[in-house]
């Protein structure tokens, strides 16, 4: 352990967002990529037009209205939500799978909260300047600079975050439309709503709370932490070399070789404080693993930086396993996922990934549902046969419209009425409902109990014919007393 | 609040605040309510004021607040008790907010309504889409008005109402004959023979009534029961005529196939029971099938949408 281990409280209550300093680094370069990447299919993903039969649409939609999620050339429909289980199990299990190896990876690179807290932080220094700047602005008087240096970064930040809100409605309505009804005062409440509510969550999270969401309401930043293994590689000070036997210390004149400092039992970290700084929770890594620490990797910058000015070797600050960190003389650090814990995630990825394919590949555009009319159950006709009524309910799923035929297997197929319904056409992506009769000879009648229904889809324009659906469907009649 | 940090806890108790009032003693604590409950409730307080605003809220003897005169009006329109349509502006109330979300509704129903209106039944059968609103908007129709006699199913009670899911229709089952049916209503008749033909008489002809249905019977007093029927004394075909199959325009029944409308035939266990039904008829006579007109109760868009629910959804008339 550190030699100068401080008592800190178990729970850090800031009352000011942390301020931080910037830094150049691969971290920092890996996480700026990811931002820019991330908002860049978020913010633009909703303007990518796509055709949907004759209909000018977006690759992405979510139709609430019409009940129909678009995925470029997929849809969505309602019935398939257990997809979407599948998709949440998927993403538990990646998330446990990747925080058991390389730590709060989802936390430090890609969650949103990292993401606008970033975005924010970016306004705040190239309105405000540096941490230094930052500090005495916060500390100086309400006067004229302060006054526009402050409202000018959180209106960019309520800008943001008012863009972040209305791109998140245009996945729910076309975009083009959108952005024309949203500022001629015309779109629905639910969207100045939804508008209203993200717009000020947003910047209450990323612009007021940042960190504290992380230290405080979030649940995932808890539970990621009872996944750690021994071996996991979380960013980590090393505390031997840091530290030495005497501790840490400033590089006065002739502390300044590395030689010099390890003769004189003092560690390779120089107190230069950069790592602190930078900390977008505002922790010292040197104090161990904490809850707080997002892995964002910032402090590695950090220190390698101050390393290359001190012509001191990289890597005081790494990501390395508690393991690793506790040997004599710690090795390179190195990836471990032979463990139970790592291959049975791994196996969950792969089961869940292979159902979803299958399911997704295999799944049934014509979706079907017969009701019997259960009141009157049968009704005999004026020759002593009997009726048996049904709804016929069938989804198309296709993009085109499709006929379908439907034939009777069991019974003759002039048993079916369908009514003067000349042919069941159903327009891509709609459904129908409609009644149908079937009439048996009081003979027959009395010998079926139940008959198939064989609904088979005709495309108009030769498409490979869908797969016909089969449908058990009870018979009811009464023997003669 | 760094102080929240640096202070070291102890379990030792501070002594509680006190208002500084005592009496013999016994001193008054200090203890405010929790300040996110003040806060709430000042809230709630002034949500009820804005509330009074806006709806009635305070009883004043036999009347009431009705909020700020022109705040929260609900307009509506309604039917007076001599049909005419009117368009009345009130205070915010449940019963005229219910009317102005009826009016709405049916604002949403009309393109539909005009639709069913404008095609001829036949047309309207042949649209898939168009008969999904028949299906759901006449079940509901058929629901409120029809099913007290019929039943909810249509499935009818025999001695009571007629089946509509089979394919006997006694005053037809076209679509000009079911929507007269509905707009006018139906009275049917049959006279009691209790006077006219003795008891022999009688049994004869209920044998050949259940002949006429393939029941089992005797020759011979079917054949007797033939002659009385297609004689004047009674004179049964000049309703049901000669062939006994009934006249939609008298509305009589179909003697010769397997319905059963007053009489449950099907379900009599045996012979005996089966002709003593049929007598019980002959002897008495039928005056209970009025069906009501409902030209007077319901639009002329919703006679039209019932017929072609009767139509095609439950019955499939001939």
């Amino acid at each position: 352990m550190p030699s100068n281990t401080k008592s800190h409280p178990v729970i850090a209550i800031h009352h000011a967002a942390t301020v931080t300093r910037s830094v150049k680094g691969h971290f920092r370069n890996f996480k700026t990529a990811i931002l820019i990447l991330a908002y860049t299919v978020y913010f633009g993903l909703p303007w990518l037009p796509w055709t949907r039969g004759d209909e000018k649409s977006q690759a992405i939609l979510f139709d609430i209205a019409q009940r129909k999620f678009h995925l470029f050339n997929l849809t969505v429909f309602p019935e398939d939500i257990f997809w979407f289980a599948v998709v949440l199990v998927l993403a538990a299990a990646i998330l446990f799978f990747a925080t058991g190896l390389i730590g709060r990876a989802w936390c430090g690179y890609f969650c949103f909260q990292t993401l606008w807290t970033d975005a924010f932080i970016w306004i705040e220094h190239w309105v405000q300047g540096e941490r230094n700047a930052r500090l005495r602005l916060k500390k100086q008087a309400w006067n004229t600079e302060k006054i526009i240096k402050i409202s000018l970064s959180h209106s960019l930040m309520l800008i943001l975050s008012g863009m972040t809100a209305l791109t998140f409605v245009s996945y729910f309505v076309y975009a083009p439309h959108l952005t024309s009804i949203f500022f001629t005062l015309n779109a629905s409440n639910a969207v100045y709503t939804t508008f209203a509510l993200l717009t000020l969550t947003t910047y209450t999270a990323g612009g007021i709370l940042r960190e504290q969401v992380c230290t405080l309401f979030c649940p995932y930043a808890r539970f990621q932490g009872v996944m750690y293994e021994h071996d996991t590689l979380a960013v980590a000070y090393d505390s031997k070399r840091g530290e030495g036997l005497k501790g840490r210390i400033i590089p006065i004149a002739a502390l300044k070789v590395k030689a010099a400092r390890n003769e004189a039992g003092y560690g390779d970290c120089i107190d230069c404080g950069y790592c602190v700084q930078v900390c977008p929770t505002g922790i010292d890594i040197r104090n161990g693993l904490q809850y707080q620490c997002i892995s964002c990797g910032l402090c590695i910058d950090a220190c390698n930086t101050v390393m290359d000015s001190m012509n001191y070797p990289r890597g005081l600050i790494r990501y390395d396993s508690e393991r690793n960190l506790a040997q004599p003389i710690p090795a390179k650090p190195k990836l471990v996922w032979k463990n139970l814990k790592t291959i049975g995630y791994g196996i969950a990825i792969i089961i869940a990934l292979t159902l979803l394919t299958m399911n997704m590949l295999r799944r049934e555009l014509t979706e079907v549902s017969i009701e019997q009319v259960r009141q009157p159950l049968f009704t005999i006709l004026s020759d002593g046969s009997f009726r048996n009524r049904y709804q016929l309910y069938i989804v198309n799923k296709t993009e085109k419209t499709v006929t379908y035929q439907i034939a009777l297997k069991g019974i003759p197929q002039s048993a079916l009425d369908l009514g003067s319904i000349p042919a069941i056409k159903i327009e891509g992506g709609e459904d129908l409902r409609i009644n149908f009769k079937v009439n048996l000879p009081a003979e027959l009648a009395r010998k079926t109990k139940r008959f198939t229904l064989v609904i088979s889809p005709k495309t108009s324009d030769g498409q490979p014919a869908l797969n016909a659906i089969e449908a058990n469907v009870n018979f009811n009649s009464k023997q003669p007393t | 609040m760094s102080d929240l940090n640096t202070t070291p806890k102890t379990n030792a108790k501070p002594a509680p605040k006190t208002t500084g009032h005592e009496w013999d003693g016994i001193q008054e604590l200090d203890n405010p309510l929790p300040r996110w409950w003040i806060w709430a409730f000042y809230a709630t307080t002034v949500f009820t004021i804005v509330y009074w605003l806006f709806y009635p809220a305070w009883p004043i003897g036999g009347s009431f607040t009705k909020g700020v005169a022109g705040f929260n009006n609900v307009t509506y329109t309604a039917k007076t008790v001599e049909g005419k349509l009117v368009e009345k502006t009130t205070h915010w109330n449940m019963r005229s907010q219910f009317m102005h979300d009826t009016n709405q509704w049916q604002a949403e129903q009309k393109p539909w309504f005009n639709k069913v209106s404008q095609l001829p039944p036949a047309e309207v059968a042949k649209n898939a889409e168009l008969m999904q609103f028949v299906n759901s908007a006449g079940k509901t129709l058929f629901s409120e008005n029809c099913a007290a006699c019929h039943q909810q199913g249509a499935q009818g009670k025999v001695g009571f109402a007629p089946n509509l899911t089979d394919d006997h229709w006694q005053y037809g089952g076209a679509y000009s004959n079911i929507e007269t049916t509905l707009n006018i209503g139906r009275q049917g008749y049959m006279p009691a023979f209790k006077e006219i033909l003795t008891e022999q008489e009688i049994t004869a002809l209920a044998s050949y009534v259940l002949s006429l249905s393939n029941e089992s019977h005797d020759e011979k007093l079917v054949a007797e029961g033939n002659a009385i029927f297609h004689a004047d004394k009674a004179g049964c075909y000049i309703c049901h005529g000669d062939n006994a199959k009934g006249r939609i325009e008298l509305g009589s029944a179909n003697l010769v196939d397997k319905i059963w409308l007053w009489v449950d035939i099907p379900n009599d266990k045996s012979k005996e029971q089966k002709i003593s039904h049929v007598k019980e008829v002959l002897y008495a006579g039928l005056n209970r099938g009025v069906m009501p007109a409902w030209q007077e109760r319901l639009t002329p868009e919703q006679i039209k949408l019932l017929t072609v629910y009767v139509h095609d959804t439950l019955g499939g008339g001939k």
